[in-house]
């Protein structure tokens, strides 16, 4: 790599598309990206070693804190994990409960990453209406559990509450209300002819690279790879509801986008289902009490918004895990940037970053882009964005 | 009219820097934008850069790796800056506090004006917060 003729943007630590503070390097040849280097390791908070000093109940609350948008993934695959050592079956109740929570977290996790885009889009307008309809799962999510965001709802046998008849029926109009603009929203981001132009054929990553690099999850299934561990392995109550894993074949952003989108509608299906099934059944155990986890070893995986999250538990017999270890989603799918940004234009680089869904959590980005030969700096990351935005104000000046 | 009032009498601006936080406060503070809470209408803004920024909101505890450059930023911000740690993260460290790479909460490492616990503090607690400090 000869550096003296190519750029070299740094975008991070603090950089809005990424779950935590990670670095990016992008080598830059002209307008286009050559290369992509990253760093990560800001964000270390030694949550496996916390683990081992919890008790196997207290671990819950550590877990849901790995990463705020996944806040029931990661207790989903640690109880999975947990209950695999002893092997529970948890009460049908429990599993029905588990889904909705798990559900209304894709949910509310894919309206975040179509907003966000739309933000780096230059559509503020599409960031505002799904933040805006984000905004009654957060809702739904108070009434069941009490917390918008970390909602402490499992536990070792079961769920910790229950979902009343009430709490049911107002589940219901919350649902009811939330589909047409679902519909609405989703239509007006598939017709829109300038999110067509700037996000198909951006970030393409082939059923053959999504393999290569062991990507999960929706990044994925818009590469037609038929993989959901909601379907292949099933846990909780998905092999007892109608429901249909969500593909597309071009693999390119615009894919990625319409993965999540329907992946909503299929979502809010198995919350309907999910209810229905407790109102019939309604009374039953919410929770088997667990006196002991006996010595072994525990693997546990969940279907998060982002893919598979993997949890590894080993007792000994005592009342903590001796061993924790956790695989989140994004740990694979952040290397497929070496294929999607790679020959891209700088501009379509924030899109191709942002499409595999790195839990976006900051909104400033602190990039700056040098010029190797005399080291000062030529833009900021506000000009990144402006950049990706005055693209998209061509396009539609063109139209 | 101290130096402070004088500065602060307007809108603010608002810089988001998450030291090593789990996304939830990050989320909140952009939840405070959108249409159901919508910040700006008070004239609070979130900035990109340190530089234009009255408040910095600091989430998530102070990690080995980020405290040069929470301290960095620190700097870089123009003074007077009020400093608000938030979340229960930053306030005390929070369910990290035992973790081996926990570098003190904020106040250890930078000098701290307002606090908002909760994890995550919900958006009201976040108005709540920004009116406390500046009516201090």
């Amino acid at each position: 790599m000869s550096q003296s003729k190519q750029a070299f943007i740094p975008i991070g630590p603090y950089h809005p598309l990424l779950e935590e503070p990670e670095y990016f390097k992008l080598y830059c040849d002209g307008e286009i990206v050559r290369e992509v280097v990253w760093e990560t390791g800001y964000n270390h908070r030694g949550i496996e070693k916390i683990c081992e000093s919890k008790t196997f109940e207290q671990v819950f609350y550590v877990v849901e804190r790995i990463c705020g948008i996944c806040s029931t993934s990661h207790p989903f695959a640690y109880a999975n994990a947990v209950e695999s050592i002893p092997g529970i079956e948890v009460p049908v109740r429990a599993k029905f409960i588990r889904s909705i929570v798990g559900e209304l977290e894709r949910i509310h996790s894919h309206l975040l990453w179509v907003g966000l885009a739309g933000h780096f889009l230059g559509y503020n307008t599409v960031f505002m209406w799904a933040w805006k309809y984000r905004e009654p799962i957060l809702d739904m999510f108070e009434i069941i559990t009490g917390n918008r965001n970390s909602y402490a709802m499992f536990t070792i046998g079961g769920v910790r509450r229950d979902i009343n008849e009430a709490q049911c029926q107002q589940l219901e109009k919350i649902l009811d209300q939330l589909k047409p603009k679902m519909d609405m929203l989703i239509g007006a981001v598939m017709d829109d002819p300038v999110i067509h132009a700037r996000l198909k054929g951006v970030g393409i990553l082939t059923a053959q690279d999504i393999k290569d690099y062991g990507a999960v999850g929706p990044t994925a299934r818009a590469s037609g790879v038929r993989i959901d561990v909601r379907r292949d392995d099933p846990y909780a109550a998905y092999d007892m509801i109608d429901w249909k894993v969500i593909t597309a074949e071009a693999g390119d952003v615009f894919a990625k986008a319409e993965v999540r989108l329907l992946e909503i509608l299929e979502s809010i299906k198995i919350i309907r289902q999910c209810l229905q099934r407790l109102r019939k059944e309604n009374g039953g155990d919410i929770r088997i009490k667990v006196k002991e986890i006996p010595p072994g070893v525990g693997i546990g995986h969940a279907e998060a918004p982002r893919g598979e999250v993997f949890h590894y538990v080993k007792s000994d017999g005592a009342n903590r895990p001796v061993r924790h270890k956790v695989r989140a989603p994004s740990y694979t799918n952040i290397p497929t940037f070496r294929k999607s940004c790679v020959g891209q234009t700088i501009s379509d680089a924030a899109i191709a970053l942002a499409a595999v869904d790195p839990c976006y959590c900051c909104t400033e980005r602190m990039a700056q882009v040098f010029d190797y030969s005399n080291g000062k700096p030529l833009f900021g990351g506000k000009e990144l964005i402006r950049l990706s935005q005055k693209k998209t104000l061509d396009i539609q000046g063109k139209r | 009219m101290g130096l402070k009032e004088k500065v602060f009498k307007k809108s603010l601006w608002l810089f988001h820097l998450s030291a090593g936080s789990c996304n939830n406060c990050d989320i909140e503070i952009l939840d405070c934008l959108t249409p159901r809470f919508d910040v700006e209408r008070f004239g609070m803004k979130l900035v990109g850069s340190v530089r234009h920024a009255d408040v910095i909101l600091v989430t998530g505890i102070v990690t080995k790796k980020t405290k040069k450059r929470v301290l960095e930023i620190y700097k870089q911000a123009p003074k007077p800056v009020l400093v608000v740690a938030f979340g229960s993260c930053s306030c005390t460290g929070g369910i990290f506090a035992e973790g081996y790479n926990f570098e003190g909460p904020l106040d250890k490492v930078i000098p701290v004006d307002a606090y908002i616990p909760g994890c995550p503090p919900k958006p009201e607690a976040i108005l709540a917060g920004i009116v406390k400090l500046l009516n201090k």
